[in-house]
């Protein structure tokens, strides 16, 4: 660490790991209404343990994503963060609100939380993963307002690489996007449409930028590849994430009201997105196989290559597996594209925000490279328990959606919705242990925190 | 990658590439804006069916529903509700307005809404539009 003020990140990243477990708890009350369908009935409904899980996971990883611009951005521009007053007042006024807007899910009606809101002057609410009341929405728009003048004015100060300039763009496009969701027509396939330009712009878009950035960071910094190469890398892969990824928006608009023309050039473009994912995984292996240096923080590194591969994997394999229309004609809106979306939210943000903790957290604490060689087996070891559930996650869901599609939507005697869910129930179950396995995973993880403190760092043989 | 390529010829790759799609995503947007009157359904919308989306949005119900294959996957898909339950909005009104308070053992259970006779009306109405989109033959069949 070179820069006192890139310190803030600690907080954030406590915080982002503390929603973590948070929304894990959520996941697996809903995962046993799956199969237990009173439980916790009618105290919280599914559809509220739904919001409280998904919204947690956008907002620690909105948390994991400002910490590493805080911690990348300072070292990147190489001068102390312009206002490291601001980041905190920040810090405590998205925590206060995340945690109220969550609070208020659980303790009131969420007709009762619209009301008292006041939803209808500017209804935003009710809508997927955009359920927060519309004073929290502006609310987050304030604060990544504040977060994004804070890391534009620390870049505009001091040097101007490649790599904070992509994590800028990235950033600033997550707030522009956002602002999609303060449009809500009664037309609802207008609705519908530019819903997406939130959610579909931000993971298969901006965020990518994010990620892209956020990894060309660490794999400088631990394998000392030059930093020329790792740019020009950069840039290719978000060149073909948004020439593939804008128009492959197309991929929502299939069945949804919107012109059939989207069928082509919804399925020609979105069946080219898996192409940046394939291109990180080849250039994350490169950097390291080319690495100049042996860097002790092995479990970073370990991370790193793990997110390349899981990106791929959930984004660009599972995403292609569904995106051509006469394929997702069928699977629209199944266990497949649950499947789906908790593989690609995993491999790519989730493992993106970890790593990078796990490289800046040990040096933030006072380490001069890395944890001890025993709390980072514990990292690694919880590094598989997650990674490998989330596999099986998926594989679990995966089979529950194919079973789904064949039994309601492709056979000769299509049968109701709640019938097949009885039938497939065996997976369910399935994914529901899996999920305790991530949940010790997950546990493992924020033990390693706390082990091997006292014992001096890890070491590597030097590179020869 | 070869010498040839630099990073200056990656990085107008990525400004262009990205200026122009993204060029290309508002003129099809245009263009899908011109075709919507032919397709969404918009003359059915009145401040009835106003009213049914903004109960549809109050309480949650794409928390658990998905809606033309969008939202949650944990109760059927309603898009075609009107159809399934035999274009009958009284049929609609009359579930919602049934479920037990306190669930079904064992079981997964719609809460029990309270709503209004009014806000029936008005959601069932909202689920009647949506049945009238032209989603281009989708869902494959009535079970959505
Ligand atoms: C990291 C990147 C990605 C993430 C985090 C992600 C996540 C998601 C999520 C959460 C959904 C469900 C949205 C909803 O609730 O309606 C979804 C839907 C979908 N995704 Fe992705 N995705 C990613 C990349 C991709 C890619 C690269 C492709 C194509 C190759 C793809 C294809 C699809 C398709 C076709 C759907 C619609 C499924 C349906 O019709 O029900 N995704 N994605
Ligand atoms: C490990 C235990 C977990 C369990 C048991 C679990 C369970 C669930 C369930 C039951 C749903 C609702 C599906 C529906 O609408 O019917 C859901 C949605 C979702 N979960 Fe999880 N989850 C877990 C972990 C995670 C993790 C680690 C992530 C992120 C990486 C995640 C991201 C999501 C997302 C993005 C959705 C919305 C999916 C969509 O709209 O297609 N979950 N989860
Ligand atoms: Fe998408």
């Amino acid at each position: 660490m070179k820069y006192e003020s890139q310190k803030v990140a600690k907080l954030y990243f406590i915080a982002a790991i503390g929603l973590f477990v948070g929304q894990i708890l959520f996941g697996l009350i809903m995962g046993m209404q799956y199969v237990v369908g009173d439980f916790l009935f009618p105290e919280i409904p599914f559809n509220v343990a739904r919001m409280v899980h998904t919204n947690l996971l956008i907002v620690w990883l909105l948390f994991g994503f400002m910490g590493a611009s805080y911690y990348l951005v300072p070292e990147e521009a190489e001068t102390e963060l312009f206002a490291p007053w601001l980041a905190y007042l920040m810090f405590w006024i998205f925590l206060a609100a995340g945690a109220a807007t969550v609070l208020a899910y659980l303790l009131v009606p969420y007709a009762t939380l619209a009301e008292v809101t006041m939803n209808h002057l500017l209804p935003t609410m009710g809508r997927e993963f955009l359920e927060q009341p519309t004073i929290t929405k502006i609310g987050i728009v304030i604060v990544v307002l504040a977060f994004l003048f804070n890391i534009g004015m620390t870049i505009l100060k001091g040097r101007k690489t490649v790599v904070s300039l992509v994590l800028l763009m990235g950033l600033t496009g997550l707030a522009v996007f956002f602002l999609f969701a303060f449009y809500n027509p009664t037309n609802l396939v207008m609705d519908k449409y530019y819903w997406w330009w939130v959610v579909h712009m931000w993971v298969e878009g901006v965020w990518e930028l994010i990620l892209g950035a956020i990894l060309a960071f660490i794999l400088i910094k631990t394998t000392g590849v030059d930093r020329e190469v790792i740019e020009k890398w950069l840039y290719i892969i978000i060149a073909m994430t948004l020439i593939t990824g804008i128009i492959g928006m197309g991929h929502h608009y299939y069945w949804i009201g919107t012109p059939e023309f989207w069928q082509w050039w919804g399925s020609i473009f979105s069946a080219l997105e898996p192409i940046p994912f394939f291109m990180m995984t080849v250039y994350a292996f490169n950097m390291v196989n080319r690495r100049r240096r042996n860097h002790p923080n092995k479990v970073a590194v370990l991370w790193a290559l793990g997110t390349a591969v899981m990106a791929f994997l959930g984004a660009g394999v599972w995403g292609f597996l569904h995106t051509l229309a006469p394929v997702n004609y069928y699977t629209h809106g199944t266990q497949i594209t649950a499947a789906h979306g908790h593989m690609a939210f995993y491999g790519a943000y989730v493992m993106i925000v970890l790593g990078m903790i796990s490289y800046s957290m040990p040096l933030m604490r006072g380490r001069e490279l890395c944890n001890s060689a025993r709390s980072q087996t514990i990292e690694m070891w919880s590094f598989w328990l997650m990674t490998v559930s989330m596999v099986f996650i998926t594989l679990f869901l995966t089979a529950a959606g194919i079973l789904q599609v064949y039994l309601q939507r492709f056979s000769d005697n299509p049968m109701d919705f709640m019938v097949v869910q009885d039938k497939i129930a065996l997976f369910y179950w399935l994914r529901e242990i899996t999920g305790l396995i991530f949940l010790i995973g997950l546990i493992v993880y924020i033990a390693s925190f706390f082990v091997g403190q006292d014992e001096p760092e890890a070491t590597v043989e030097p590179l020869k | 990658m070869a010498q040839a390529f630099t990073k200056a010829m990656a990085r107008n790759i990525f400004y262009g590439g990205t200026g122009f799609f993204f060029l290309v995503l508002l003129a099809l947007t245009f263009q899908t804006h011109q075709e919507w009157p032919e397709l969404d359904n918009r003359q059915a919308i009145n401040d009835v069916v106003t009213l049914g989306k903004q109960v549809w949005e109050d309480n949650n119900c794409v928390g658990c529903h998905s809606l033309l294959g969008e939202g949650a996957y944990f109760a059927p898909e309603l898009g075609n509700v009107y159809l399934r339950f035999g274009e009958s909005t009284d049929a609609i009104k009359g579930f919602i307005a049934s479920r037990p308070a306190e669930g079904i053992p064992g079981r997964r259970s719609m809460p029990q809404f309270n709503l209004s006779e009014e806000e029936l009306t008005a959601i069932a109405e909202f689920l009647k539009y949506v049945a009238g989109i032209n989603t281009a033959g989708w869902p494959p069949n009535i079970k959505g």
